[in-house]
Formats: C-alpha cells, sequence, structure tokens
C-alpha cells in the first residue's frame, strides 16, 4: 500500500512529463547542438563543422540582430503603458455608473479581438491602412478636411504605427477585462463607505481600488511582456517585417536568418538560445515574485 | 472634472450636495459615450472585415470606402472551390486543433491530479517547469524541429503539428485543471480510498467528473490557440496539409491582392473563435492570465 502510494503521483504525471520532454526539451538540445556547428540549409554540401562560439560571436557583432532587440524593446515599452492605461480607463467604465445594457454590450464586445487569430488581424490591417482606399485614411481625410494618402505600410515610421496600432487594438481588451476582474473583488461595502468620505475619483482610485488592482497589473505586465517578445504572426502577415526592416521585430529577424532567407540554422539556432536565456531570466524572475504566495 | 481640493479638505454640506448633481449628469453623459466609443472601437476591425467580404472588388476598393451596397457571395464560392481550397485548410485545422486538445486533456488532467493530490520531491520543479512554457518562443523550439523533421519526412504531416501544439496545451490543461482539483474537496477521494477504490478508479469516477468545468475550460482555449496558430504551421506545413492561417498569409503571395477573398477567409477562420470565446467568456480571461489571479 505505502509503495504504491509513492509510485502513484509518478504514474499520473509521466505521460505528461515524457511527451513534453520529446516535444519541447529535446528540441532545446537540438538546437544548442545545432548552435555550436556550421549549418547551412542553402548549402548542404557544406559539412556541419564544429566550431565553438564563432555563431554566437557572429550573432554578438550583428547591429542587425541588436536592432531587432531595440526594435522589440521599444514595441514593449510603447505597447504595454498604453494597454494599461487604456484598460484600466476601461475597467473603470465598465465598473459602475448608468448604462448598465451598454456596459454588459461593451464586455461582451471585448471578447471579440482577444479571439481574434493574429494573423487576420493584420490582414484587416492591411485593408484598413491601404493607401488608396483604407479606411484608415479616409477617416483622417473626413476629420480634416483634407485629402490624406498617408504610405501606412510603405513609411518605416507609418508601418511601426500600424503594428503598434493594431497590438494596441488587439490587447488592451485583455488588459481591461483582467483589471474588471480585479475590481470585482473589491468589497461593496468599502466602496460605498468610501463614497460617504469622498467623492474624488483619484482618491477612490488610489485609496481604495488600487489594493485589488495590484495583482490585476502585475499579471498583466507578466503575461504581455512574455506575448509581446514572442510576437510574430500579426507582424508577419501585416508589415512582414517591412518596408525594410522597420517593423522586424526579433522573430520574425530569426525566422528570416534561419527559414526564411538565409537558411543559416547556425547563427538563427544561436539567436534562439540566447533568446531562450532571456526568457529563462525574465520567467524565473517573473514567477519568482508572481507565486511567491503558492504553495505547488 | 475633478478637483484637487477634495482629497485635501472635507467640503461644506450644501456644496458638496450641489455640485455631484450637476457633475453627475455631464459624467453620466461622458460616461455613456466613452463604452460607445469603446464598443465601436472594439468591433469595428471585425464587422469591417465581415462587410468587406460580401462587397465585389470594385466595392472594395471605392474611395470613400462604402458602406451600403448590394452584397455578393462570390468570394465564399471562390475561396471554398478548388483554386484555393480554404474549405480543406479549415478542416485541417480542426482535425489537427482538435487532436491536440482531445491528447492535452489525456495527457494533462492525469498530471494535473498529480499535482492537485500527492506530494512528492521536486513538485515545485515541476510545476515551474510546467509555467514556464507559457514564456517559450515558438521560435525556440520551430528551428530544431524544421532540421529533424526534414530528415525524417516529416514536415507536412499534420502528426508533427499536433506533437508541436501539445508545447502549450498540455500546459493549459494541467495550469487551469490542477486548480480545479485542488478546489474539490479531498474528502471525497478519502472516502473512496477506504471503500478500497485504485488511484486510477478515485481519478476517473470521483474527481475527473466533478473537474470538468475546468476540464471544458481549459480544451475551449486549448483549441483557440491552436486553431489561431501561425508560426509552427507555417514552416512544418506545406501543400494541401496547411492549416487555414496559413492559407490566409498564402493570398498576399501573389500579384493582385484579392481582398475579397482574404476577408472572406478571415471571417470564415475567425467565426468559430468567437463563437467559443463567447460562450466561454466569463472563463477566458482567467484563462489566459492561467491562474495569475485568483
Amino acid at each position: 500500500m505505502h509503495t504504491q502510494k509513492r509510485i502513484t503521483p509518478f504514474l499520473f504525471l509521466a505521460p505528461a512529463v515524457i511527451v513534453l520532454a520529446v516535444v519541447g526539451i529535446y528540441p532545446l538540445l537540438f538546437a544548442a547542438w545545432v548552435s555550436l556547428h556550421t549549418y547551412l540549409l542553402a548549402q548542404p554540401n557544406i559539412p556541419h563543422d564544429f566550431i565553438w562560439f564563432s555563431n554566437y560571436l557572429t550573432v554578438i557583432q550583428d547591429g542587425a540582430f541588436w536592432g531587432s532587440i531595440g526594435r522589440t524593446l521599444f514595441y514593449l515599452a510603447v505597447a504595454l503603458p498604453v494597454q494599461i492605461v487604456l484598460g484600466l480607463g476601461i475597467a473603470l467604465m465598465l465598473r459602475r455608473g448608468r448604462w448598465a445594457a451598454l456596459r454588459g454590450f461593451a464586455r461582451v464586445a471585448l471578447v471579440i479581438p482577444l479571439a481574434m487569430t493574429p494573423v487576420v488581424t493584420g490582414l484587416i490591417g492591411r485593408l484598413m491602412f491601404n493607401q488608396e482606399f483604407g479606411i484608415a485614411n479616409y477617416i483622417q481625410t473626413t476629420i480634416t478636411g483634407n485629402k490624406v494618402g498617408i504610405e501606412w505600410l510603405g513609411n518605416p515610421t507609418m508601418a511601426f504605427a500600424a503594428i503598434l496600432l493594431l497590438e494596441i487594438w488587439q490587447w488592451t481588451p485583455f488588459a481591461a477585462l483582467i483589471f474588471l476582474s480585479g475590481l470585482t473583488a473589491v468589497p461593496v461595502e468599502v466602496e460605498e463607505a468610501a463614497t460617504l468620505e469622498t467623492r474624488s475619483f483619484w482618491v477612490m482610485l488610489r485609496q481604495i481600488q488600487m489594493p485589488f488592482l495590484m495583482p490585476a497589473l502585475t499579471a498583466i505586465l507578466i503575461l504581455r511582456t512574455a506575448d509581446i517578445l514572442k510576437q510574430f504572426d500579426m507582424v508577419y502577415t501585416l508589415t512582414g517585417g517591412g518596408p525594410g526592416s522597420s517593423t522586424e521585430l526579433i522573430n520574425l529577424y530569426i525566422t528570416r536568418i534561419g527559414l526564411r532567407g538565409a537558411f543559416d540554422q547556425g547563427v538563427a539556432s544561436a539567436q534562439a538560445i540566447l533568446m531562450l536565456v532571456l526568457t529563462i531570466m525574465l520567467s524565473r524572475l517573473y514567477i519568482k515574485y508572481l507565486y511567491k504566495g503558492d504553495d505547488a | 472634472m475633478t478637483t484637487q481640493s477634495t482629497s485635501t479638505l472635507p467640503r461644506p454640506a450644501v456644496i458638496s450636495k450641489a455640485r455631484p448633481r450637476k457633475n453627475n449628469t455631464l459624467t453620466t453623459a461622458l460616461h455613456g459615450l466613452g463604452l460607445l466609443v469603446v464598443v465601436f472601437g472594439t468591433l469595428f476591425p471585425f464587422l469591417w472585415m465581415v462587410l468587406t467580404s460580401f462587397k465585389t472588388t470594385s466595392q472594395i476598393t471605392s474611395n470613400p470606402p462604402l458602406l451600403f451596397f448590394s452584397g455578393t457571395l462570390d468570394h465564399y464560392r471562390s475561396i471554398l472551390g478548388d483554386q484555393y481550397n480554404v474549405g480543406g485548410s479549415l478542416v485541417v485545422s480542426l482535425i489537427v486543433a482538435t487532436s491536440a486538445t482531445a491528447l492535452a486533456v489525456l495527457l494533462g488532467t492525469p498530471a494535473a491530479y498529480a499535482l492537485a493530490r500527492f506530494s512528492f520531491k521536486g513538485k515545485d520543479d515541476l510545476w515551474f517547469w510546467f509555467i514556464s512554457n507559457r514564456f517559450l518562443s515558438p521560435v525556440v523550439l520551430v528551428l530544431p524541429i524544421y532540421l529533424v523533421a526534414s530528415q525524417l519526412r516529416l514536415i507536412g504531416n499534420p502528426v508533427l503539428l499536433i506533437a508541436m501544439y501539445l508545447t502549450f496545451s498540455v500546459p493549459i490543461v494541467i495550469w487551469i485543471c490542477t486548480d480545479q482539483f485542488r478546489s474539490i474537496p479531498r474528502e471525497l477521494d478519502e472516502a473512496a480510498m477506504v471503500d478500497g477504490a485504485t488511484p486510477s478508479y478515485i481519478f476517473f469516477k470521483v474527481a475527473l467528473p466533478l473537474a470538468l468545468p475546468g476540464v471544458v475550460v481549459s480544451s475551449i482555449l486549448s483549441f483557440i490557440f491552436s486553431w489561431n496558430e501561425l508560426l509552427f504551421a507555417l514552416f512544418l506545413t506545406r501543400g494541401d496539409g496547411v492549416t487555414a492561417p496559413v492559407r490566409a498569409t498564402g493570398f498576399l503571395s501573389g500579384y493582385d491582392v484579392p481582398w475579397g477573398e482574404i476577408m472572406a477567409t478571415g471571417t470564415l477562420i475567425v467565426l468559430p473563435v468567437i463563437v467559443f470565446s463567447l460562450l466561454v467568456s466569463r472563463h477566458l480571461v482567467q484563462g489566459l492570465t492561467m491562474g495569475a489571479i485568483k
């Protein structure tokens, strides 16, 4: 009975652990091996020699690699604060007041961007940001009264603005809904007692609601950071990383080196391993902080 | 609208009675307007896609854009025909997403049960390993998998894609279901154990039925994630075996951009996941945070 009890959890866990090891860990080990070798997909005749860390040296000296990292971090630094501020505003609007039906409807509507296939978001962006007949230029023409013909996707700055706009459109609802679930944890009596004390919106937010919003904020910071570092699908269909490399985020760059253009698997694997190290460090830090109270 | 003084000084009763009333009308109006902006802004891109999918090509490229027009189903006929075969890729997507989800439940629920019910050495590390998959970029996996699969001649085989989708679907199931199993009273298990039931009997007949809500929510989330995925599918499928998102990106390679066909394809890809998400909208956010907030 006693031995059986000790073996049981392992029998329950084994299938999941084995499968995840095969599809999740084995590829990583292989990538580490490839990153130490010459591995050119387009020239299969060149032998896969062991070349120590020279792929890593190539990556570290590669300005385009650091450029795409900088671009990704800039994208993160703009999109995340905007999503947080807008998301908090929307959550507060959904929380209380009149317009119960409209609030309910808005809450349902917010689910749609979350479910939207990012590939399709990018394709809709292509349509809306079209220079000749896109609705983005039309709206600006109507508002300003002058003919606006912005070449959204052909101009480096505007293309970057376009991917940011879609990122913010798709994921602000995520922040809003998480903040809203944080706000619903505020006890009604506490809020009502507070309204007797103050009518200031800011005092209410800082003193009463903030403690309940902090876990939501942490979750948004962590999950959006992870997902923005992974961003690929929407940008791939909207701009493909262009024009030039103006919207080429890190994942688009790595896949271009490894699988879409240069076919240099050795260097691409070295880039991927460096990204992996960065992600592991970040997630270790994040999860330690986030789950510090968890008994698991 | 808001005054700094309110936070520091108590206001005379007369003013505080008069002010908010005036404030309220304006605030209420702005509140309503803000909500309308949110609803409109959120829905517009989606509705614009659906609308565009029913326009003829000349209606799509008209400037100013048309809001009212006589609709056509031509683009849907075209994409479901042999030339584009979007129907076929939707079937591939359905098979891949369903299989990945079913396998994830099969593998994930026993693991979640073990994590929730038993204590053993290394549980924390195992927990961390499952969680860390949430942070792992598919790019790191797709490079080596592409090489291995090319050597094994597996590129284009849906089984490969299903296997790779387990890297995120199994963790989803484990996370959500571990929480679910923890919420079931331990006494139920213990009562069954006293009656001489084996652990597998307890799992299947006692715990799993009670954890069904968690299983359903995690299944739907894992289905949506698999259905929406592009990166793995882009490099690991080809020909008639491509999933719907890959097929959608294929429209961009030609000389002329078939806008109507693209928007019709987008509509068909997005509709099932939107229906699913609205069904579980209450649990969706919790699921997406992977239990980060309880």
